[in-house]
């Protein structure tokens, strides 16, 4: 039943505002020092249950590059982040990939994708051009 | 092929994407951007993280995704691109160009805008002492093998320099699988983002020591370990405070450098502070015609920036391409005052170019806390902003609107930051 106090540095743009949040039991009391709404609730959530883009490369047979760029769609809880390289790292896609194709859905049950976020050609595609 | 073109782009990153496109929607009907890689997008293409596009798309983008709006876009606009195109000489309405299974070609063009970006400072430009073993690479050479050919640097990475690029490969170094022993900062304070800081070295565990520096690299084919030792006030390694730490990789991110070969051998006048061309309020350099963009001018921070500036460089080559001349004649210059290292752009340029406003972009030389801007003509203040914090790493804008500024031939304006 004691009131917590913890600064937080807001990661959501490059201001990096620093933000106290005091609560106490689960239960938000107050939060200062953020210049929007989006740093509000980064930082209550980054109290409860802190979460992280991920983002990394797998691997594509036959494309014109050897890997293709990924994120996941939605921030994911950090200790997630180990968990789902280790998932990617078994994938190969095969060339064609468009950008925001989905490379895993539902990682670990928790609702999040995995998307591409370049576009890869086949090989033959880029000779052609 | 002949090439004749209204405005010519040196470039295909995310400055020159921005200023071909803005150019062609400004009304030049041929439109050029020439790129020595295959692919268009520049260093977006290898930074594959998060954080772009916030203040101008206002959606959270990585860098491939951001260039790939940009490349869509100028497709869509009828801009024409020449890859596998390296750039050889400039000169005012001309390039000289080596095109893949081409040779060598000239391309005439009434404006051109230049937007080559930066490069990495090296080992050699720190002159770090030691032997000379394989393991030793910039951070965004590090980023390119990793993220777009697939190859692993290394196993026990040591980091010295706490730029963005070098936290953001802190992170990604660690996310494959490799341990990072510390990134190592010659300055008090660090030189990336906060919150990359946070979200790079914080979240991995990854510890970040101020004012230390490597002072010896060993090894014989491969980096074996390297010492560090802490810095005194003038950035000298304190006696007895050297200790040695075994790795096998040593990554740099120790600063970029604009990419100005083109513009001195063509007699651009260059800055010696920012590394890049002298330019006005509409990106023009010291020659008639040619105008300069993103890293190239000046290193930024952030990508949002150089998309801004480039929209305003292509707008303006657009412009001198139909006729409209901007004129250096008519002005004013700007001033680095107390605590500022430098402001952009150098000129305010007087004619009317239809727009309102002019945008400034500087950095301080020391970080501070709770600060004022000041904009100040013939001894007053005539135009200010209050910054939370002003750290040198974190670029700071002002918008002005012209006629509230209302400068005329022969005045000045100078600017300063203090602590409030």
């Amino acid at each position: 039943m004691t009131i917590k106090s913890h600064l937080v540095t807001c990661i959501v743009c490059p201001q990096g505002c620093q933000i106290q949040v005091r609560y106490e039991d689960g239960l938000l009391l107050e939060i200062k020092g953020n210049r929007c709404k989006r740093g509000k609730s980064y930082a209550w959530q980054e109290i409860q249950n802190p979460q992280r883009i991920l983002t990394t490369t797998v691997r594509v047979i036959g494309g014109e590059l050897p890997l293709v760029s990924v994120k996941t769609d939605r921030p994911i809880p950090k200790e997630l982040i180990f968990k789902t390289m280790d998932l990617l790292a078994g994938i190969e896609l095969k060339a064609p990939v468009k950008m925001g194709q989905v490379v895993l859905d539902n990682i670990l049950g928790t609702g999040t994708n995995v998307v591409a976020t370049k576009t890869v050609k086949k090989q033959e595609d880029s000779h052609q051009r | 092929m002949q090439y004749d073109v209204d405005v010519a782009v040196v470039g295909g990153g995310p400055a020159g994407l921005a200023a071909a496109l803005a150019a062609k929607e400004a009304g030049a009907s041929e439109v050029l951007l020439v790129d020595r890689e295959e692919q268009l997008g520049g260093i977006l293409k290898q930074c594959i993280h998060p954080g772009f596009g916030i203040s101008f798309f206002n959606a959270d983008l990585t860098g491939p995704e951001y260039a790939e709006r940009f490349i869509e876009a100028i497709n869509r606009a009828g801009v024409k691109t020449l890859n596998k195109t390296a750039v050889l000489s400039i000169k005012p309405r001309s390039l000289t160009v080596l095109m893949e299974g081409k040779g060598i070609k000239e391309i005439s063009a009434k404006a051109i805008v230049l937007a080559m970006g930066c490069r990495e400072r090296t080992r050699e430009a720190l002159g770090i002492p030691g032997f000379r073993p394989a393991g030793v690479f910039t951070a965004g050479l590090a980023q390119r093998l990793i993220n777009i050919e697939g190859k692993m640097i290394g196993r026990r990475i040591v980091i010295l320099g706490s730029g963005d690029v070098g936290l953001i490969m802190a992170r990604r170094s660690t996310l494959e699988g490799a341990v990072v022993e510390g990134v190592y900062e010659i300055l008090p304070y660090p030189g990336g983002l906060v919150r990359n800081i946070v979200q790079c070295l914080e979240d991995y565990g990854i510890p970040l020591y101020l004012s230390h520096t490597v002072t010896f690299i060993h090894g014989n084919k491969r980096v074996e370990g390297v010492n560090v030792a802490k810095v005194d006030q003038n950035l000298q390694p304190i006696s007895g405070s050297e200790r040695y730490i075994p790795c096998d990789t040593l990554l740099l991110s120790v600063g970029l450098i604009p990419e100005n070969e083109l513009s001195r051998v063509a007699g651009i006048e260059i800055d010696k502070r920012t590394g890049g061309p002298i330019v006005d309020s509409m990106m023009q350099t010291s020659l008639s015609g040619i105008f300069a963009c993103g890293n190239v001018l000046h290193v930024h921070d952030l990508v949002d920036n150089v998309t801004q500036e480039s929209i305003k460089a292509g707008k303006a080559a657009a412009f001198f391409s139909l006729g409209e001349r901007g004129k250096r004649e008519i002005c004013v210059p700007t001033i680095s005052g107390k605590n500022v290292r430098y402001v952009l752009p150098h000129l305010i340029n007087l004619m009317d170019d239809g727009e309102e406003n002019v945008t400034f972009y500087l950095r301080v030389e020391k970080p501070t806390g709770k600060s004022k801007l000041n904009l100040i003509k013939n001894g007053e203040t005539v135009a200010s902003k209050i910054e939370p914090l002003a750290r040198p790493s974190e670029m700071i804008s002002i918008t002005v609107n012209k006629k509230e500024l209302s400068l005329q031939k022969g005045e000045s304006l100078l600017f300063e930051v203090t602590e409030i």
